[in-house]
């Protein structure tokens, strides 16, 4: 234990995701022995993203207005939904420039453990946007994990009777891993590939 | 396959060791609480990411150190690979290959192959089904290393349904609202699918691991007959199908949901299942048909150490069998001489005296059968010699 502001900086940067008690208290005195500078441009752009970034009402991707880019964007394909777990994802499927329609972002995956299930992420959200019709593929696209594939088998039973098609991404994917992880031609590929959900 | 250099950093007792060794038969002889164990535990570690003695990884390391490593050149088919694993009890271990980092250390599983007998397989046959199911599982990651990943995938999936079941029964009990059970059939349809392959497997190992333990037991037992069966949860015919014993997975799940939402687990599935041991008594009446009994509760304390010894060599006999997969496995033999008797010591020695690579502990040198003599370390006071 540290003295008074010291670990309330440790215990505040061990609260972030991935960060455990020691990569918390090395970051911890990273910044304190940085440029205060420096440390102040991290503490406002923190502040600014937190006021100014907010979720689109539509995907519910990070987006400065109302309505993400991609949700604007009327080139974008009406037609096809890609669902994915976190924002992050959205960015790496963009990458491969495969898909060309919009996104839904979930907000993470079912797991009990985490006691997270459908109630704490955005479904009842993506069953709205389905209903009326417009949309007529949704792609799965979670992470290719256990939490993963439970979510996607767990929506496309949802969804296949509304008469859908359904689909999720081809193997091929590191297994076990974050969409983020896969690199943009095997992504793209798995996007190529994808296959029809029998659930 | 052999062990070629051993290299140890804060395992157990050795702060640090390097010995080279050599195929055929190795002795390490030393008195009591001296490492011998810690030596050949060592080398199972590697083939294994376990420790046949302990569950977790924490006493695996020095006492007082942070963290443990295991090195280990390993020889086959004239080629020699270099396996080292950290042992980080605090966090997550780490492994390298040929010096080359490995995403996770589950991919050098396969390298080293080894079948270890200790005292402490008493347990097959006394012990709880737990142990057996764990000898089970081993073995077939033994023989096909991608098994490793569909038992970490049961356990996941296992372990997210548990806690949604025992979720949803404490709000019944409180009189809350409990979570959405809506995604329970997610989760079966993918504990049934791991759960089919893994039963799946675990079927043919046993039908190909039966009549090799039958022989072994004859062999040291003189005489005795044995069979071993698999009594499952999911009531399986005869060499089903994974897809059949997926969908009779989900009917057992099915029939069991709401006694399984009462109770708050999952109550069928291959991690209820049971290796049954079965033998005939050796001391019936002459004359009567010998019948089957069940060897947990039933068979002597001679009968059930000679039984657990037919298992290993059964599965060494196995491993062996299916060749070209990497070639001979290890056999580490710890302290099994001292507790037969001489016939059966030498029966023993000859049977695996011309391995490629055999490990074998004792407390003293008249435990070592003669046939069994090759390189020889003494072990004592942390330190590890040739004799
Ligand atoms: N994590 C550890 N740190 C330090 N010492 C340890 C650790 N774990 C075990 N030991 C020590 O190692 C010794 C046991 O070694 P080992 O089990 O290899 O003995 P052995 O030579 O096989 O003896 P036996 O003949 O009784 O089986 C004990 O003295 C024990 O205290
Ligand atoms: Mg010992
Ligand atoms: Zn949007």
């Amino acid at each position: 234990m540290y003295e008074g502001v010291v670990q309330d900086l440790i215990d505040e940067l061990g609260h972030l995701p991935n960060i455990g008690p020691k990569s918390a208290q090395r970051i911890a005195f990273h910044l304190l022995q940085a440029d205060p500078a420096e440390v102040r441009r991290l503490a406002e752009v923190l502040i600014r993203a937190k006021e100014q970034v907010r979720f689109c009402a539509i995907c519910f991707n990070v987006a400065e207005q109302q309505e993400c880019r991609i949700c604007r964007d009327p080139r974008r394909e009406p037609a096809s939904l890609c669902v994915v777990e976190e924002s992050k994802d959205v960015v790496a499927v963009e990458k491969t420039r495969e898909f060309r329609g919009r996104y839904h972002v979930l907000g993470g995956a079912i797991s009990p453990i985490d006691g997270v299930g459908p109630d704490d992420l955005r479904v009842k959200e993506l069953l709205k946007r389905l209903a009326d019709g417009a949309i007529t593929e949704v792609i799965l696209a979670t992470d290719p994990n256990l939490e993963g594939e439970a979510t996607a088998t767990y929506l496309a039973r949802l969804i296949k009777p509304m008469g859908l098609r359904v689909t999720r991404l081809a193997s091929g994917l590191p297994v076990g891993g974050d969409l983020e992880y896969a690199d943009e031609v095997t992504l793209g590929r798995a996007f190529e590939g994808r296959r029809q959900l029998d659930v | 396959m052999r062990v070629t250099h051993l290299s140890l950093a804060d395992f157990r007792s050795y702060a640090s060791l390097e010995i080279a060794l050599q195929g055929g038969v190795t002795a390490f002889v030393g008195p009591n609480g001296q490492g011998k164990t810690n030596l050949v535990e060592a080398i199972g570690y590697i083939a294994t990411l376990d420790s046949h003695r302990v569950a977790t990884d924490q006493p695996l390391v020095r006492f007082g150190a942070p963290r443990a490593i295991v090195r280990a050149n390993v020889e086959r088919e004239g080629r020699t690979q270099l396996v080292e694993i950290e042992l980080n009890p605090g966090g997550a271990n780490r492994a390298r290959l040929n010096r080359n980092p490995v995403p996770r250390p589950r991919e050098v599983l396969g390298v080293l192959r080894t079948v270890l007998f200790a005292p402490e397989d008493l347990a097959l046959v006394k012990g709880d089904p737990g142990e057996r199911r764990r000898f089970l599982d081993e073995l077939l990651v033994a023989r096909w290393p991608r098994y490793a990943g569909v038992r970490a995938d049961y356990d996941r999936v296992l372990k997210q349904r548990n806690t949604l079941l025992r979720t949803a029964a404490m709000a019944r009990r409180n009189k809350t609202s409990g979570p959405n059970l809506t995604t329970l059939d997610a989760w079966d349809h993918h504990l049934a699918k791991v759960g089919g392959e893994l039963v799946g497997a675990r079927l043919a190992l046993i039908s190909a691991l039966s009549p090799l333990v039958d022989k072994c037991y004859a062999e040291i037992a003189e005489g005795g007959a044995t069979r071993i069966g698999y009594r499952s949860t999911l009531s399986p015919e005869p060499d089903p199908a994974v897809d059949v014993l997926t969908e009779q997975f989900l009917a057992a799940l099915g029939q069991a949901r709401a006694n399984e939402l009462d109770r708050g687990i999952t109550l069928v599935g291959p991690h209820r299942d049971e290796m049954v041991l079965e033998l005939t008594s050796s001391a019936g009446e002459a004359g009567l048909s010998a019948g089957l009994m069940p060897a947990r509760g039933y068979a002597s304390h001679g009968e059930s150490w000679s039984y657990a010894l037919a298992l290993r060599l059964a599965a060494y006999d196995l491993l062996r069998s299916d060749g070209s997969e990497g070639g001979e496995p290890v056999l580490i033999l710890d302290d099994v001489f001292a507790e037969l008797d001489a016939k059966r010591r030498r029966r023993l020695a000859e049977r695996v005296s011309g391995a490629d690579q055999v490990l074998i502990t004792a407390a003293v040198d008249a435990d070592v059968p003669e046939q069994l003599i090759g390189q020889k370390f003494a072990v004592a006071g942390g330190l590890v010699s040739a004799a």
